[in-house]
């Protein structure tokens, strides 16, 4: 019998399946990306200068213990109502600012015995050494929270116009605020600037006692 | 009794292997790309807290801080939280020079935008946290990224 060669092998396919394969895994892997919440510390202050006096009205005091209970304004609160309180507080616009201005865009209830002016109004934290991280993360979330809701609110307000497709107007600026961190757009950068003083994030962090 | 010679029909034909290089080198590029490279062991528990008001965090500008308990094969070490940077247990004391070591090795233009990324486990207490706190706060590094998952917001 004569003797019979295998037929060559099509590597032709080689390829589709090659790129089947890398488009599968391009598709499934989930580049690991960091994310979370990003705080400047204060800087180590040696000066014997004393600090600047703040009326109570002005100062959000926000205290949790080792139990991982919250005491804020003296009365004690659970964290799901911790943003709304935080957001009435920085949003109340009671008085006027250092400059002498009143705050025309807040919507708050103007409250004689809640802040002045966002721009006065400070929320201090502190925590004590047993608490837990996972808490502490909490509470820090729910007061960027309210610094964002009330910054995405007059993003919505003031700039909807140049973004009316988008949800969160604020977000959306700084989306595109990164992806063109190549070429600096000014006017994009004010606008952001702008949004930012018109709710500083002031939030002051004590230590914790030593005990 | 053909007249036509048959195409030698004896021996195998050999597989083209002209198109392996170019899947090895596509295997390459896609873990290259892919791959994240974890620099340090982790050598205590890291089960991250949760948060919505997440920002992502630049890459290139960020030193990691670790803390949390020992992990199962160092429980020589006990149960209270430990500060892990790069590959080693460091104290309290440690990571205001190790951050400084860190920040020097970096790109010149990135060294005053250094971030710190603090990935500590939950169920830390959050004292541990405030003494890397105060020891950034004396290297005068104060940029400082709590890292959380991202979680949907409510």
């Amino acid at each position: 019998m004569a003797k019979r060669s295998a037929p060559e092998v099509n590597a032709g396919s080689m390829a589709d399946i090659a790129f089947l394969l890398l488009i599968f895994f391009l598709v499934t892997t989930t580049i690991e990306k960091d994310k979370g919440l990003l705080r400047s510390l204060p800087p180590i202050d040696d000066s014997q200068v004393e600090p600047p006096i703040i009326k109570k009205k002005n100062l959000f005091t926000v205290l949790i213990n080792r139990n991982n209970q919250l005491l804020v304004e003296d009365e004690q609160m659970e964290l799901k109502d911790l943003r709304q309180a935080a957001i009435e507080f920085l949003d109340n616009g009671g008085g006027t600012n250092a400059a002498g201005k009143s705050c025309d865009y807040c919507q708050g209830k103007r409250l004689d015995d809640s802040s002045d002016h966002p721009d006065k109004a400070i929320i201090s934290m502190k925590h004590d050494r047993e608490t837990s991280y996972e808490q502490y993360m909490d509470v820090q979330n729910e007061l960027v929270a309210a610094y964002n809701f009330l910054r995405e609110r007059e993003a919505t307000r003031l700039y909807k116009q140049y973004y009316p497709n988008a949800d969160k107007v604020f977000t959306a600026m700084l989306e595109e605020k990164e992806k063109n961190q190549f070429s600096k757009d000014e006017v994009l950068n004010e606008r952001i600037e702008n949004i930012k003083t018109l709710y500083p994030m002031k939030l002051s962090e004590a230590e914790p006692d030593k005990n | 009794m053909s007249k036509f010679k048959k195409g030698k029909q004896g021996d195998l034909p050999a597989i083209s292997t002209a198109s392996l290089p170019d899947i090895v080198f596509m295997l390459l590029f896609f873990f290259m790309v892919a791959t994240v490279m974890r620099d340090s062991t982790l050598m205590i528990e890291n089960n991250l807290p949760s948060a919505d008001q997440v920002e992502k965090l630049k890459k290139d500008r960020t030193t990691y801080i670790y803390a949390g308990k020992p992990s199962t094969q160092y429980k020589h070490l006990g149960d209270e939280p430990r500060i892990q940077f790069n590959d080693a247990f460091i104290g309290v004391e440690d990571v205001r020079s190790s951050v400084l070591q860190a920040q020097a090795d970096m790109v010149e233009e990135l060294k005053s935008k250094i971030v710190i990324g603090l990935k500590v486990d939950k169920n830390t207490h959050a004292g541990l946290v405030s003494d890397i706190k105060q020891e950034l706060r004396k290297a005068n590094t104060l940029k400082v990224m709590y890292i959380a998952n991202a979680r949907a917001e409510e």
